[in-house]
């Protein structure tokens, strides 16, 4: 969630020893979490590096250009877009309709976003193959109408929507329910039709919120496994994503090689959270005036 | 255009916001909506900016009614206690957003607006700020864009809520002689909201003052100060003295305090209203009243000096204060802790459960024996 961090609260003379801080136990707390984040970032990243490095370059390069690989790169790359823009769309509606209005179940509604988290992506995965199966309950609908959701490309993106879907309503949700209901107030007053109010007002102040939303959404779909290995059915160069390139290299205990495609999906991960994060910062700062 | 508040009521769940509000509102004029928080001047504001509805009653904008006609349609100016600037826009995109909203045929063209913007900027003094984002601007600026920005679309009818309710004391003095100034320049009808009696007096036309959902009384700031029609109006318009004690033998008698009520025979219970500049002190007791009180503050800050006193031998729910000039304070000089004497020189008797009050004065008592009774 470090996309949504505001960067601008750390005190300034961090390291003085002259001024005296008010609340005590920075020391404390800073050393307890960069340890922690030390032990379970930092330290299995860099196993992955230094497995990697066991490679020369020109291995490296051939293991991660492996025209299978370079496929389930493409399939995971337009299957996580096309699930998280998805996601950016229903999960705006959702995460509306929780805040905007009141309505029997709400609440309840409110607790199933959070499912997709608390299930364990297996389970999620053996569901959704079941349901659209050729003889599932949605499946046999679809099929009529031609359409092959299980053991196709399509399945992945509707596990990829599945697991990550709390990722947007839960990052656009807060910012909705601070948008002061004034604003709204002041467009309507001065004419603007309420396509123009969601447009020109509420739109921009969500924006930054749900960029990062389905980003997150985005980059967890990258690297899921467990529910899309049920569903996507599979086939070499058609429908298998990178992360089960990875579990076939580890199967084959060819630990270097599966080190070097994760490293390319950890990569592609940083960079989009990155650059994200600066995007949003500069937007912010813009609101914020500074 | 004049407006019309026809019996408007409106309750929030089981709260009654307002109850048959009936109020004229006349053009061109700039009248201020007065009363504590929960009186219910917010809630008809907005029913009069189509912000919410009413449960019954009618809004009549120049007699046409407007009761459920759209906001968006009402073509009224609204601006709000925390100015509602839209923060990802620039100072002159805010100003322009009324503008950019009309439909396509009543739009003006691109430079024409740019043009309408340039002029709104250059009335509320601040072209310079024209590129900056909401968040870059101070509090008194903002208030100024927001009212450019209402303005923008030439409103039949502008409303505001609280304008100066989130400013420091210097900045709202500033900002409310220049609306005067505006308005007396562009005489747009105006109603604005306020719990300041201070700004209410001295910015509007007409007062409208609200208590639990009613109007309880309306008139210019003048007439209104002078005779105020009930406790409430009495309480809320600046600091009153009282006095409540029981009207016997010609007298209202409390404790050790009396005043002396000629005429007076009927033995009820009464109070006596008081402003602070309607009483003097005195180092003795005068004839007509003993109103013993012993200095607790004096502040010297003003035109005036204020003093505080606290009753001696008697009770009164609140502090006393008396205004005295400089020059009196000089030659008394009176100081904390001293023992002094009210004089009534005017007062305002409220006997019985309700109705008007009887003024009542003290100097004409020579000539005619007390005059008013």
């Amino acid at each position: 969630m470090s996309a949504s961090a505001n960067p601008s609260v750390a005190p300034v003379r961090r390291f003085s020893g002259r001024s005296k801080r008010v609340l005590p136990g920075f020391g404390l707390s800073l050393g307890i979490s960069l340890f922690f984040v030390s032990l379970v970032l930092l330290l299995p990243i860099t196993g992955l590096v230094i497995e990697t490095s066991g490679m020369t370059w020109d291995q490296f390069v051939f293991t991660i250009t492996d025209p299978r690989v370079v496929e389930s790169y493409k399939v995971t790359l337009w299957t996580a877009l096309a699930a998280s823009l998805f996601n950016g769309f229903f999960g705006l509606l959702l995460a509306w309709i929780l805040v905007r209005y009141e309505f029997p179940g709400k609440r309840i509604v409110d607790a199933f976003v959070d499912l997709p988290f608390a299930l364990p992506t297996a389970v999620a995965g053996i569901t959704l193959a079941t349901l659209f199966a050729q003889n599932g309950w949605y499946g046999q609908w679809l099929a009529k109408l031609g359409i092959e959701v299980a053991f196709t490309p399509l399945g992945i993106v509707v596990a990829m929507a599945f697991t990550s879907i709390p990722f947007v309503v839960r990052t656009v949700q807060p910012v909705l329910e601070e948008l002061s209901p004034a604003d709204e107030e002041a467009a309507v007053s001065l004419g603007a039709s309420d396509g123009r109010v969601f447009r020109k007002v509420i739109f921009p102040s969500l924006w930054p919120a749900l960029v990062t939303g389905i980003a997150l959404s985005f980059t967890r779909s990258l690297g899921e496994f467990g529910a899309i290995i049920f569903i996507a059915g599979n086939t070499p160069y058609v429908s298998e994503v990178t992360s089960l390139m990875v579990f076939i290299r580890l199967q084959e205990y060819d630990y270097a090689a599966a080190s070097a495609i994760a490293s390319v999906v950890l990569l592609a991960s940083l960079v989009l959270l990155f650059a994200i994060n600066l995007w949003q910062g500069r937007y912010l700062r813009r609101l914020e005036g500074r | 255009m004049s407006i019309t508040i026809d019996r408007i009521s409106k309750t929030f769940g089981r709260f009654q916001a307002l109850r048959d509000v009936a109020l004229e509102i006349p053009e061109g004029k700039l009248t201020a909506l007065l009363g504590p928080s929960g009186s219910g001047k917010t809630t008809l504001l907005r029913i009069i900016a189509g912000l919410e509805s009413s449960d019954s009653g009618r809004i009549l904008f120049g007699g046409e009614d407007v009761s459920s006609l759209h906001v968006r349609n009402r073509n009224i100016g609204f601006v709000f206690q925390h100015y509602a600037l839209f923060r990802h826009l620039t100072v002159a995109e805010n100003i322009a957003f009324g503008l950019e909203s009309l439909p396509r045929r009543q739009r003006p063209s691109k430079p024409e607006i740019r043009q309408r913007v340039a002029k709104l900027l250059e009335m509320i003094q601040l072209p310079q700020l024209a590129d900056r984002y909401p968040a870059q601007l101070s509090g008194g600026q903002k208030q100024r864009v927001a009212l450019a920005r209402a303005l923008a679309t030439q409103p039949r009818i502008l409303l505001l809520d609280e304008p100066f309710g989130a400013l420091d004391a210097k900045v709202r003095k500033d900002l409310r002689r220049w609306l005067r100034a505006l308005h007396d320049e562009f005489h747009f009808t105006s109603i604005f909201v306020t719990h300041d009696q201070e700004e209410a007096l001295e910015l509007s036309d007409q007062v409208v003052v609200m208590s639990q959902g009613q109007v309880e009384q309306v008139n210019t700031p003048t007439e209104l100060y002078a005779k105020p029609e009930s406790r409430f109006v009495f309480d809320f318009l600046g600091h009153v003295n009282v006095l409540s004690g029981v009207v016997r033998g010609q007298k209202l008698v409390q404790g050790d305090a009396w005043v002396s009520l000629p005429g007076n025979r009927s033995e009820q219970e009464a109070q006596l209203y008081l402003r602070p500049h309607e009483v003097h002190l005195a180092r003795a007791p005068d004839a007509h009243a003993r109103l013993p009180l012993r200095i607790d503050a004096v502040s010297l800050i003003g035109s005036e000096v204020r003093i505080e006193l606290v009753p001696e031998g008697w009770q009164s729910n609140e502090i006393w204060e008396v205004g005295m000039s400089h020059n009196e304070f000089a030659r008394q000089n009176p100081s904390r802790g001293e023992l002094w004497y009210g004089v009534p020189d005017i007062g305002h008797l409220f006997s019985g459960d309700n109705g008007q009050p009887k003024t009542v004065d003290w100097h004409c008592r020579d000539v005619a024996k007390a005059c008013n009774i």
